[in-house]
């Protein structure tokens, strides 16, 4: 992003510093969705690959990148120098990442040691925060699935996520994979939702110690007795074993501060609302100006009334009057 | 949140999440559809579990259907990206605190009493702009030379560099505490300048090139054995090539090096011999002598005098400077 740059000299500090703001609107609104903010909204996804890719990889990564279309960042070309779970191969990635403020990235590549391997990983402050290393089997593309199109999920659409099984809680592994699953699946963090919409869901279910059923459904609502709608899933998207090879935590003092929330924000002021000791909340109505005289009166007053009668009768008079003098001439 | 029915799964309406720890598969389902299945099924009560809480909130109709207000996430997840910091206060800021000074509330429009219209506070037609001065009274302070306009444009800009620096070290303040406003950022134009305070001289890019091997010729080994870069060139050999005589002679040569130190002990010798006649060079010189007679008789038999030799234009002997102009140009202009 290049920003056009107000520039002002000083020769008096030893390091000349000039401050460069945004000439464009454009460039300043960016710059501020950017911005660290006290609540998030959404992560954006940064999907890559390494040296090398398997086609069932590559199909992995275009769904991915499908599901999640509007959040995330889609490289194709091979990065030969990333290598996350080593100390200095993570330096390509914080680049990506600083760029395109992606918080979240998926990292495929094959090799005869890890075929199909994944890297799902999250940052903190555009650092590398954590990792989960996946192996992916049994994949079935959104192609291969025979549904009605119509029920096909909108792009976008809150998703309902349901995790089933003991492993997400007793095994450590799969503990960091749910929480990181939960992380990439889930978009955007909305206050309201229409439920009209909610049309998708994604189901992952531990059937071993290291082993997830991930699968993407469609939410069929039946009409049941109750406000609340029978679901129904019926299997659209891509559906995958997921195999946890490594991970790695984030480091306590990291974990600490990225768990940290703002206090609960100070409550918006509404306008023309205060509040006293002695009286409790007052709140003050401004009225405009009455305006005497032009407002149409809804009942009309006997007197109107009178009026048009005596005008109507005058009218039938003088017209009377008329046709006799007519017939007398 | 937990839902109160039998079994008890763990629900977060805020983030449509449902979870079933107490789910596992006794023996795998033998084939992949029965797997399948049965993962579907237990999702299905999990959505279910969630649809009841989430259609049961209060719900406010909207264009597209019902609107229900979600209520905050309760699984936590870290955050992308660090706290904002408060900003700082400024220099002014704290001042204005200490004094108790208040802000008010400044006007767009203010009154003009030259005009007698209400002009705007700042901007194209505003109220005491200095250009709208036609007359300023000398006191008895000034000197009789000063032009007291120009001198109140230059009070103005240095007005405006004073607050300008201000405004700088304030930021400065707040990047050093990490709470710069997003749409600000802090360059570097220029390294400090020490000693003279002459700007730096532009390398050029063949200079660029040699001045690692340069460097690398302070060590040991002359910069042979140095680690280089990816991409980085040998080092171009400086001074005379020196060819020297291979340590193992192979067939077919001869003895290269009595050659070499015949030579040699011949030209130390010939020095102080005088017999010794160059042949070559001799036959060369008498044909040059004889050549220059031949054509000297032919001149002569040619033209009439000798004189039209003298008056012969001379050849140019040096090369004409003005062609070097546009060539130079060019290469200024492909830097």
């Amino acid at each position: 992003m290049s920003n056009n740059e107000q520039t002002l000299r000083f020769c008096s500090s030893a390091i000349m510093m000039r401050i460069k703001t945004p000439k464009n609107g454009r460039v300043r609104r960016e710059l501020e969705k950017r911005a660290p903010k006290l609540v998030e909204t959404g992560k954006k996804t940064l999907i890559l690959q390494g040296t090398k890719t398997s086609g069932t990889l590559n199909g992995v990564l275009s769904e991915i990148y499908h599901l999640k279309k509007g959040g995330a960042v889609r490289f194709t070309r091979k990065n030969d120098n990333i290598r996350p779970f080593e100390s200095g191969g993570e330096a390509s990635l914080e680049f990506f990442s600083l760029k395109t403020d992606c918080s979240l990235f998926v990292y495929g590549s094959h090799s005869k040691k890890r075929p199909n391997n994944l890297v799902i990983g999250r940052m903190y402050d555009h650092h590398v925060y954590d990792l989960v290393e996946v192996g992916v089997e049994n994949f079935k593309s959104i192609e291969s699935f025979n549904y009605d199109k119509k029920m096909a999920p909108r792009v976008g659409s809150k998703p309902f996520i349901a995790f089933v099984g003991e492993g997400f809680e007793n095994v450590d592994e799969l503990k960091h994979l749910k929480e990181v699953l939960l992380d990439l699946l889930r978009g955007e963090v909305v206050e309201n939702i229409n439920l009209a919409g909610v049309d998708r869901a994604y189901v992952c279910t531990a059937i071993s110690l290291n082993k997830v059923y991930l699968t993407h459904c469609a939410l069929r609502l039946k009409k049941s007795g109750t406000v609340v709608p029978r679901m129904e899933l019926v299997e659209v998207g891509p559906s995958m074993d997921l195999v946890v090879r490594r991970h790695r935590l984030p480091n306590e003092g990291l974990r600490k501060e990225a768990m940290r929330t703002a206090k609960d924000q100070p409550k918006k002021k509404i306008k023309n609302v205060s509040s006293d000791a002695i009286e409790g909340t007052i709140g003050k109505i401004y009225i405009p100006d009455q305006k005497v005289g032009d407002v149409a009166l809804p009942n009309k007053a006997k007197g109107v009334k009178r009026e048009r009668r005596e005008a109507k009768k005058k009218e039938a008079n003088e017209r009377a009057s008329k046709k006799q003098r007519e017939e007398s001439e | 949140m937990e839902t109160e029915s039998q079994k008890p799964f763990h629900v977060d309406v805020g983030n449509l999440l449902a979870f079933n720890p107490f789910h596992n598969f006794p023996s795998l389902p033998t084939s992949r559809e029965e797997l399948v299945k049965e993962c579907l099924q237990e999702g299905t009560k999990l959505v279910q579990a969630v649809a009841d809480s989430l259609f049961n909130l209060p719900s406010t109709e909207d264009v597209d259907g019902p609107l229900v207000k979600l209520p905050p996430p309760s699984t936590k997840l870290p955050r992308e990206k660090h706290l904002p910091k408060p900003k700082p206060p400024t220099k002014w800021e704290e001042f204005a605190k200490k004094k108790g000074i208040q802000k008010r509330k400044k006007d767009k429009v203010v009154w003009d009493e030259q005009t007698g219209t209400w002009k705007r506070r700042f901007g194209y037609d505003r109220v005491n702009d200095d250009k709208d001065i036609p007359i300023i009274e000398a006191k008895m302070a000034d000197e009789p030379g000063a032009d007291p306009f120009a001198k109140r444009q230059d009070d103005k800009k240095k007005r405006v560099e004073k607050q300008e620096k201000n405004r700088l070290q304030n930021l400065k303040q707040a990047a050093k505490i990490g709470a710069l406003p997003s749409h600000v950022q802090l360059a570097a134009t220029a390294l400090p300048i020490t000693g003279t305070q002459a700007p730096p001289k532009k390398v050029t890019k063949d200079e660029l090139g040699n001045v690692a091997g340069m460097a690398a010729t302070a060590t040991a080994s002359g910069g042979k054995f140095d680690r280089k870069l990816p991409g980085e060139k040998p080092a171009k050999k400086q001074g005379k090539h020196r060819k020297f005589l291979p340590v193992v002679e192979g067939s077919g040569i001869g003895s290269r090096e009595k050659e070499q130190t015949e030579n040699v002990l011949n030209k130390l010798i010939s020095k102080h011999s005088h017999e010794i006649l160059n042949v070559g060079k001799a036959v060369t010189m008498y044909n040059v002598k004889k050549e220059k007679r031949a054509r000297n008789k032919r001149s002569q038999e040619g033209k009439s005098a000798s004189a039209t030799n003298k008056l012969k234009p001379k050849k140019q002997l040096h090369k004409n400077t003005g062609k070097k102009g546009p060539g130079s140009s060019k290469k200024g202009k492909a830097k």
